[in-house]
């Protein structure tokens, strides 16, 4: 996969997973975004690295967040941006996907920031585009969303910088997370002391260990000397589908309570990728507590994502050899 | 027209024979032993020089799609045909989920016809086990037999309500119908489409469990016990299945099983690219799964390899894997598999062209899949030593859905004989 999104000379073509990402590639995106974080600050808060270049924001599940902080991040870059919100029925055939894409390429766009609801969306799309056009992946299914897992290790590395001495627990529901998968290669890419996972088997994929973590059921277990705690979103339609009985349960198991809290590390940091469900992922007092740095993690989204798709961008154009699909 | 087959190596599995004679083949298109007459004079035409070359009996595929009537766009009884005998495939047993479905005899007889007017190889049929496939109400299954089906099927649509499975095997056991099941378990598979294993995990794919084909393996097995009924089960997937047929055959049930060409080659790492040509149903498994197939073979549990040929237009792949249709063009890679499971992976040969000429033939009931004196002249003649690389553009099927692009192979067809008629041949 790294062969798709990485030049021959080993530049960033495209961004679509962490997974094959070296770590000095992952500490060179963590320098550059670090630079980026000075140019909100500037009265002009703008530099010229993508001027004359458009960026369209494809979005084939709603989100507003991720979509406003790209949107930020290439005016930022100085780029013309165009919002396209696709509807999710129009295009639930593949023909479909191919035409958007076919005619938005005839506008010559440069990059397409893409989310989707299926897991390999960005790496197809990324196989049938033209040779200089960019794609950087802003969540596809239950696969990948790379650039959050930068900003939240961006944000780790702000407050504990030695990832060798980290234990990192990720709570809640990781079989259907794409953020989860997403920071699990980064944090062992960045070789973390200890990655875990805490979650009822229910919300746990197959194999899970297979990705290089530790496996809790229990919270209390799994969050014992932990230096970072990163609380995924639970989505509703998992007590639908049987995974769970009820938020209240979860709660009870696996929600965040200062008494829980103080189980992991007195300087732990709490993250979580957003919108926050208060009460049933964590208690409004945890979320506002001093451990909390959700807030931050949303300011830093911008940085990353400058520095994602300026380095994208400026990939040597020549060395760019269209990707055949077999 | 008399026809002499001459020098070939004639391979006979299922009568055990292998040795280099002279092969006949009496005006009636039937295979004979009488060369009586050695006067006669034949001409050049009527002689095939087979020296170096194989001769075996004609495939039997238990499972292929031509996908006429309802879905001409991926495929047609004639482009299919003409892929099946260049497969070396001379006779295709039909799945029943055309459009519409084969569920009424109208159906079987508009594909009869249609195969009257190229040249296509013997054409056999499953009728749909309920009406459109829905799982709601059975098929006038005695109809279809009387049209001419062969057995009837579910085409992989799973039937859950276990009191309907009951009564359609029930109903069939009254026509003498075998009846042909695809074990999948909806609500297990559901939304799945690969294996549920440390791929899928990596890859964010919904997974298929093991479970989702064993529940109802062994669901179907206490049925097909209960009703007595000779039942066939198509593409097995996992070892465990392997394991739970073995046991019920010991026990001395009525039940056979096949495997496809792709599930003895590839598993679930095949589609760690989010490569669509590999995204098949049931889906690829893990290599453990893929050995205990393997064995299955070698042991006779699993006793017919298919090709669960499917073919797709170029659409049908261009999206994000789980948005693709699942399935491979397979009826011209499912010799060249079967002969490299005997050169590289240490497959007997007698056992491999069992399962794909007289086991089938058995399966289904149907006269090929020998080589012996008095039977119909259905022969494929195989260069065993020409070594060739798959390019799909060439292939014949419309179809060109396959992850076997770019594989070298050794043994190609060179001709194939329907009823004594030479109806493909290659140079």
């Amino acid at each position: 996969m790294s062969s798709l999104q990485l030049t021959s000379s080993g530049q960033l073509r495209h961004f679509l997973t962490i997974e094959g990402l070296s770590r000095e590639m992952l500490i060179s995106i963590l320098d550059a975004a670090e630079s980026f974080t000075g140019v909100k600050d500037r009265s002009i808060k703008k530099v010229p690295l993508l001027r004359g270049k458009t960026v369209a924001n494809l979005f084939f599940e709603p989100s507003t967040r991720t979509r406003t902080t790209f949107e930020l991040a290439a005016k930022r870059l100085s780029a013309d941006v165009l919002n396209i919100a696709m509807s999710t029925s129009a295009t639930t055939k593949g023909e479909s996907l191919l035409d958007t894409l076919r005619n938005l390429e005839a506008m010559h766009v440069d990059m397409f920031v893409v989310r989707h609801a299926q897991s390999g969306a960005a790496h197809f799309i990324a196989q049938q585009v033209a040779p200089h056009v960019s794609i950087i992946n802003a969540g596809d299914g239950r696969h990948a969303h790379p650039t959050q897992a930068m900003l939240d290790v961006f944000t780790i590395r702000r407050h504990k910088p030695d990832f060798g001495s980290l234990t990192v627990a990720i709570v809640g529901d990781i079989k259907h997370s794409r953020v989860a998968r997403s920071q699990i290669h980064a944090l062992n890419t960045l070789l973390t002391g200890e990655v875990r996972v805490i979650a009822p088997q229910t919300l746990l994929p197959a194999e899970v260990e297979s990705l290089g973590v530790k496996v809790f059921h229990s919270l209390d277990e799994g969050l014992r000397d932990a230096d970072v705690v990163i609380m995924l979103r639970l989505q509703r339609e998992r007590m639908e589908g049987g995974n769970l009985p009820s938020e209240h349960e979860y709660y009870q198991q696996y929600g965040m309570t200062l008494e829980r809290l103080q189980l992991a590390k007195p300087d732990a940091i709490i993250m979580h990728p957003g919108p926050i469900n208060r009460g049933v992922e964590m208690s409004s007092a945890v979320a506002d507590s001093p451990s909390s740095v959700i807030l931050e993690q949303v300011s830093h989204g911008i940085a990353i994502r400058m520095a994602v798709m300026s380095m994208a961008m400026q990939h040597d154009q020549s060395d760019s050899t269209r990707q055949v699909s077999t | 027209m008399i026809r002499l087959v001459k020098n070939g190596r004639v391979i006979d599995p299922g009568n055990g024979e292998d040795r280099i004679r002279d092969l006949w083949i009496d005006h009636d298109g039937m295979i004979t032993n009488d060369a009586s007459d050695p006067s006669k004079q034949l001409n050049d035409d009527q002689v095939i020089d087979a020296e170096a070359h194989w001769v075996i009996p004609g495939l039997i595929d238990l499972a292929a799609r031509f996908r006429e009537p309802g879905e001409e766009h991926k495929g047609t009884i004639q482009s299919e045909s003409a892929a099946a005998l260049a497969g070396g495939i001379t006779t295709v047993c039909l799945q029943p989920d055309t459009l519409p479905v084969i569920d009424t005899p109208a159906v079987v007889e508009l594909v009869q016809q249609r195969t009257q007017f190229c040249p296509s190889p013997h054409v056999t049929m499953l009728g749909a086990m309920t009406f459109g496939l829905k799982s709601k109400q059975l098929s006038e299954l005695g109809a279809l037999k009387q049209a001419g089906c062969v057995g009837v099927s579910n085409a992989g649509r799973p039937i859950t309500d276990s009191q309907l499975m009951r009564n359609i095997l029930d109903y069939a056991v009254s026509y003498n119908l075998k009846a042909f099941l695809t074990p999948i378990d909806v609500h297990l598979a559901r939304p799945g489409c690969a294996h549920e294993g440390k791929i899928a995990t990596r890859m964010g794919l919904p997974g298929i469990p093991h479970a989702a084909e064993t529940a109802i393996v062994a669901r179907d097995l206490t049925l097909i016990e209960a009703t007595g009924i000779n039942a066939h089960f198509c593409r097995l997937s996992s070892a465990r299945s392997v394991e739970m047929i073995a046991h019920a055959q010991q026990r001395g049930l009525p039940v056979t099983a096949d495997v496809a060409a792709h599930q003895l080659f590839l598993t679930e790492n095949d589609i760690s690219d989010f490569n669509s040509n590999a995204h098949v149903y049931p889906p690829l498994r893990t290599e453990r799964d893929r050995d205990a197939l393997m064995q299955g073979l070698a042991d006779g549990v699993i006793s017919a390899i298919s090709s669960d040929h499917q073919p797709h237009e170029a659409d049908a792949k261009l999206a994000p894997f789980a948005e693709t249709e699942p399935g491979i063009s397979a009826l011209e890679t499912l010799l060249p598999l079967c002969m490299k499971l005997t050169q590289e992976h240490g497959m007997e040969l007698a056992t491999v062209l069992r399962a794909i000429t007289s086991n089938p033939a058995d399966i289904l009931g149907v006269p090929g899949g020998t080589l012996e004196s008095g039977r119909v002249a259905d022969i494929t003649i195989i260069n065993p030593q020409q070594e060739w690389t798959l390019d799909r553009e060439k292939m014949l099927s419309q179809g060109k859905n396959t992850p076997f692009n770019g594989w070298p192979f050794k043994g190609m067809v060179r001709y194939v004989l329907l009823k004594g008629q030479p109806l493909y041949s290659c140079h």
